[in-house]
Parts: structure tokens; C-alpha cells; sequence
């Protein structure tokens, strides 16, 4: 699998959206912490983290005794780079164009 | 619960590079490097622990960032402090720290991680560095994999 399929297989399943989406709204949580909000067992959270870790989309950090979760956005950056960015640059090209001729006329 | 306010204010970034550890070094203390994929910024510093750290606008019209290098091993390690300039606000919280990480692989890819932390003083730094973070690491990695900034 490439580094991309390993996103989107990771982003494939609404807990492991829900696991980033908690990560977005405070970082630097513990497997306890995560796993309070979700009806799952332990080893399901730890599962579904280890897809996210295996996709680069968390991070784990040793802090003290804790090993803490981080929300790693460059994987989901370099997706937008690399192919939304290709398939929009066309339309937004032409709505500058649209702009500048608009804008020259009047 | 007791960590909260402390593990909020670090922000962790990490992307896998195919480059050797000595080509990230150069693209992170290199400003023709920093220059395309920094948001056009130059960088300036001897990289000497205590040493001025400066990311310039382009043009060298004003300075953006300002710190002070705190450890420098390269290619491996490089930690420096961070005041956001380009923003008076920002510019009047305290400073924060980066530390650059490079870790080489066996297969000719290097993992590169920065952690931004010790924004617990700096809540409108923490805010508008999150977001530039994922795009000058994409950047980098564009730049270092394909000879072309993005």
C-alpha cells in the first residue's frame, strides 16, 4: 500500500474520524482520555489508533509517564497538495480570469 | 486530567521525506532553500547555540520570526526559540520553542518531525502557526523529493 491508500483506508471509518476529530479539539491526549468518549473497548481504541499511527495521521509523544496522541495534519495536507490542488487549480484559474476581465471592463 | 493545559500547548508535525538527513538539514538552515517553500522567507542564523535565529519576509522588508538557537546537532537536531513578528500581537507574547527532528531511515527516507511547544504564553501564536505548519512540511517534502517548490 502507498503512503495515500494508507490515509484513506485510516479516514474510511467514522471512529477513526471521530479519534481525529478529538485530537483537533484539544491535542495531546492519552489512550485513557480517548477512550472515555468512545462506547469501545480498550483494545478497539488502541486498534483503530494504531491504523491512524500506521497512516502518520497521530503521533505519539512521551511525556513524563504518559505516552500522549497528536494529530499529524501533513498527511491529509499532502493529499490536498497533491490532488485536490489538481483538480481545482483549473476552475479557480478560470474564476481569476473571470475576475480580471470583470474587473478591466468596469 | 492534570496535563491538559500543559500537552495543549505543543503541536506535533511529522512527514516521511525519500532525501538523506543532511538534505533536510541543508533545506531547513539554508535560506535559498527556505525561501521556496517558507512562505518565501529567508533564514539567517549560524545555527551556534545562542546564536540569533531569523526567518526574513521576502525582500528582506521586515523580519517575520525572531529567536535564538538553543541546541544544533546536525543533521540531526536542531532546537530554537520563536516569536512570531509578522503580527504585533504575536509579537508581543512570549517566546515559544521548535525543535526539529531528523531521523534517518534504512531505505533512503528520513522522518522529519517538528514540535512546536512552550505556547503556553503564546495562545494567538499557537492559533496562527497550526495551520502553516502542514504547508511549509509539505512543502519541504515537495521541494526536497522533486526539485520543484509546490
Amino acid at each position: 500500500m502507498t503512503d495515500d491508500d494508507l490515509v484513506f483506508r485510516a479516514l474510511a471509518d467514522p471512529t477513526r474520524r471521530l479519534l481525529l476529530d478529538q485530537l483537533f479539539e484539544r491535542d495531546g491526549r492519552t489512550l485513557t482520555e480517548l477512550e472515555s468518549q468512545l462506547e469501545m473497548t480498550r483494545f478497539g481504541v488502541m486498534k483503530h489508533l494504531r491504523i491512524l499511527e500506521d497512516a502518520g495521521l497521530v503521533v505519539t509523544r512521551r511525556s513524563g509517564r504518559e505516552k500522549l496522541h497528536f494529530l499529524n495534519p501533513v498527511p491529509i495536507r499532502l493529499i490536498h497538495d497533491r490532488w485536490i490542488d489538481k483538480y481545482t487549480e483549473h476552475r479557480v484559474s478560470a474564476l481569476a480570469e473571470l475576475k480580471t476581465q470583470l474587473e478591466e471592463t468596469a | 486530567m492534570t496535563t491538559i493545559t500543559e500537552v495543549q500547548t505543543t503541536q506535533v508535525y511529522q512527514v516521511f521525506i525519500k532525501a538523506t538527513p543532511e538534505a533536510i538539514w541543508d533545506a531547513i538552515t539554508k535560506p535559498e532553500f527556505t525561501s521556496k517553500y517558507f512562505f518565501g522567507s529567508e533564514i539567517e542564523s549560524t545555527f551556534e547555540p545562542g546564536a540569533r535565529y531569523v526567518q526574513w519576509a521576502p525582500e528582506r522588508e521586515r523580519e517575520w520570526v525572531e529567536g535564538e538557537i538553543v541546541e544544533s546537532d546536525p543533521p540531526r537536531r536542531l532546537v530554537h526559540t520563536w516569536l512570531s513578528l509578522w503580527d504585533d500581537d504575536q509579537g508581543r507574547e512570549q517566546p515559544s520553542r521548535v525543535t526539529w527532528e531528523i531521523d534517518a531511515g534504512d531505505d533512503g527516507v528520513s522522518l522529519l518531525t517538528v514540535v512546536h511547544d512552550r505556547l503556553e504564553d503564546a495562545p494567538k501564536t499557537a492559533a496562527s502557526v497550526s495551520g502553516g505548519w502542514m504547508r511549509i512540511l509539505s512543502g519541504l517534502k515537495t521541494l526536497l523529493e522533486t526539485g520543484e517548490p509546490l
